[in-house]
């Protein structure tokens, strides 16, 4: 058989260097609609402002009432939105894809329920506030992510094992913070239930500024352990046998998602769903090609979306944010269920 | 012309005094091995006799609990592992194919041995890429998605990953699994291709005796961990070795086609002088591995005398 022909490989080559200016197209897209939603949650809703006014006020001008609501109020809101969508959209599809499996995000295998129920027991049994509370859930998220490893392991992660093992701790994680929540008293209760919920209402710079101190550690070292997620993906032996460091780079990349589940939460409350609901949209929006900027952005969508929604939908009211984001991730897995049974695979 | 690495510049792989173990059980017991460089080596074996385990230890998936893997005069283990990838390739018995995955992305990712930081994809990449899905015959489903694809096509994909990588020794465990008998003879005829064309040395497991006999330049045969017998197909293929490593009855004769031996497997119902037993006797019942369970009121013995 003749050796191939350059002008083959050059096809290929055309095919992909077509394939990428797709992707590049599209990631461009919705990086666009990030930053319109951005926009909108700075300067509309039940306090608008209008772009002179904010570039002013960002520039050092004191407007009496607008200074405050959008440098204090706004503002931090809007970038805790953007940057806990980044962190809980890649921390999902790094799981996701990882262990070949959409209901492998940390909001799902207890990781996210780890840090709720240590930050919950944080809040009822220690009467802690602010920023003792997210170091608590932070604590948790880690603590808990260790435990699910070291139990699913036996000579190699395996990734169903790892699911279902996480789903046990988020039982019992749940279980416990039901029995926290009925022990205390009405005020502690709703002050734990409001944090559950996840919400951008009580946003603030100190929290902003912690996140994207996490954020500048996280974000490269999973773009750096990204790449061998293309030999994970096929199977240990295989990717082994493609000279992937096959616990070594799973060590990192699970460390790397718990990290950023964990700030993120510990920011915000335990959103609920971005986790889940990014890597699969993503990944459709690359025609099944896996992303984690892709996914990052399309956290962002989701929260800024969903945020902008909570605290407007309602006259007088601002719903936090993870009550609209609870309510897509359920029709979500069932579309999600319906869609992958049709194709004769479980997942 | 694609740059390549020089195929005829030989690897070498050997096992010595290796013993695999999963957790405190010796799979694969103080072994030693050369497989011979450019040439076809077959394991075969019955069921848990170590053959996977053994091909998986080759492929430095597996540490060893005692002994070496040598790879081109060096312990496989003390080599960085990227750089034994573009070496030595390994197709896994059930690799898994990520969903909606294109065959060229897929045949693609056997190029990650040869990127790293800064060398990211190239035209070689894409002219390696073409090779392999030429040499497969599956340039023509490049774009396809493997979910779509017949297991014979999978199954030559995956091969074509394989090549991509462009490695001296390639591999296989049952690479025929889950095929039917025309696939199974045209990915042996597709391995044995390769080998013929670059030189590429192939260390493969495989079920089937006969195909094994026939696509095999060296067979080895492994029982409880060890090596039983190794040599040409000829040698090893004999009604003696058979029976100690399978277990099994057989006659051996000539395969018409290939003229390389052929196992014809006796079994207890047919062949001249094997009586079936008759299902009444007591005897034959427990010479069948029959035994009365122990809640039945009546016992077999004495139903039978009834």
């Amino acid at each position: 058989m003749p050796r191939s022909s350059p002008d083959r490989g050059a096809g290929l080559g055309a095919i992909r260097a077509r394939r990428r200016r797709t992707t590049a197209t599209r990631l461009g897209a919705v990086a666009g609609v990030v930053v319109v939603l951005f926009a909108v949650n700075v300067l509309l809703g039940t306090y608008t402002v209008t772009i002179p006014d904010f570039l002013r006020i960002l520039g050092g001008a004191d407007i009496p009432g607008a200074s405050f609501i959008v440098l204090e109020n706004k503002l931090p809101r809007a970038v805790i939105g953007l940057l806990i969508g980044v962190a809980f959209g890649m921390s999902g599809a790094v799981f996701q894809t990882m262990l070949r499996n959409p209901l492998a995000s940390p909001d799902i295998i207890g990781i996210s329920y780890g840090a709720s129920a240590s930050a919950v027991a944080a809040i009822v049994l220690f009467g802690a506030a602010g920023t003792a509370v997210s170091l608590s859930a932070l604590i948790g998220a880690v603590v808990v992510a260790a435990a699910i490893y070291l139990i699913s392991r036996r000579g190699g992660v395996a990734g169903y094992r790892l699911i279902l093992v996480g789903i046990g701790f988020a039982a019992v994680m749940h279980a416990l913070v039901s029995f926290l929540i009925t022990r205390t008293d009405l005020r502690t209760a709703s002050e734990a239930v409001l944090w559950l919920n996840g919400s951008l209402n009580s946003s603030n710079w100190d929290r902003a500024t912690v996140l994207v101190a996490a954020l500048v550690v996280l974000l490269p070292a999973a773009v750096i352990l990204s790449r061998s997620l293309q030999g994970l993906e096929l199977g240990d032996d295989a990717a082994a046998g493609l000279g992937v460091r096959v616990e070594a780079s799973r060590l990192g990349l699970l460390f790397t998602g718990v990290a950023l589940a964990a700030f993120a939460t510990a920011a915000a409350g335990p959103v609920a769903s971005i986790a889940f609901l990014s890597g699969p949209i993503a990944r459709r929006l690359l025609d099944h090609r896996p992303s984690l900027g892709m996914a990052g952005l399309v956290g962002a969508v989701i929260v800024l979306g969903a945020d902008f929604a909570a605290a407007n939908v309602l006259p007088g009211t601002s719903l936090p944010v993870g009550v609209v984001t609870g309510a897509l991730g359920a029709p979500f897995l069932l579309w999600l269920l319906a869609t992958a049974n049709r194709r004769g695979q479980g997942g | 012309m694609g740059p390549r690495k020089d195929p005829t510049a030989a690897n070498t792989l050997s096992a010595e005094g290796l013993t695999l173990a999963y957790d405190e059980r010796a799979v694969v017991d103080g072994l030693t091995v050369e497989l011979p460089a450019g040439k076809v080596t077959v394991i075969v074996g019955a069921n848990a006799c170590g053959k996977s385990t053994l091909l998986r230890g080759l492929a430095r998936l597996l540490k060893p609990v005692d002994g070496a893997v040598v790879l081109n005069g060096s312990d496989i283990h003390s080599q960085s592992t990227k750089a034994v990838a573009r070496v030595l390739g390994l197709l896994p018995q059930t690799p898994v194919a990520p969903d909606g995955i294109s065959v060229a992305d897929l045949v693609g990712r056997g190029r990650y041995p040869h990127q790293g930081w800064f060398r990211q994809w190239t035209p070689e990449d894409d002219d390696a890429v073409a090779t392999a899905l030429e040499a497969t015959d599956t340039l023509g489903l490049a774009d396809r998605n493997v979910d779509e694809l017949s297991g014979g096509q999978r199954q030559r994909v995956w091969i074509a990953m394989a090549l991509a990588q462009q490695t001296g020794i390639l591999l296989l465990d049952e690479p025929t699994t889950f095929l039917d008998v025309t696939h199974q003879v045209e990915v042996l005829d597709l391995i044995t291709d390769l080998n013929r064309r670059s030189g590429t040395t192939v260390v493969m497991v495989l079920h089937d005796l006969n195909l094994a006999a026939r696509y095999a330049d060296h067979l080895i045969a492994m029982r409880d961990g060890r090596i039983v017998a190794q040599g040409p197909p000829s040698a090893v293929v004999t009604e003696e070795t058979v029976s100690g490593v399978f277990n099994l009855e057989c006659r051996v004769i000539e395969d018409p086609v290939s003229r390389t031996p052929m196992v014809v497997p006796i079994g207890r119902h047919h062949g001249p002088g094997t009586a079936t037993p008759s299902p009444t006797s007591p005897t034959a019942a427990a010479v069948r591995g029959y035994r009365p369970n122990p809640q039945d009121t009546v016992p077999a013995r004495v139903e039978a005398a009834s």
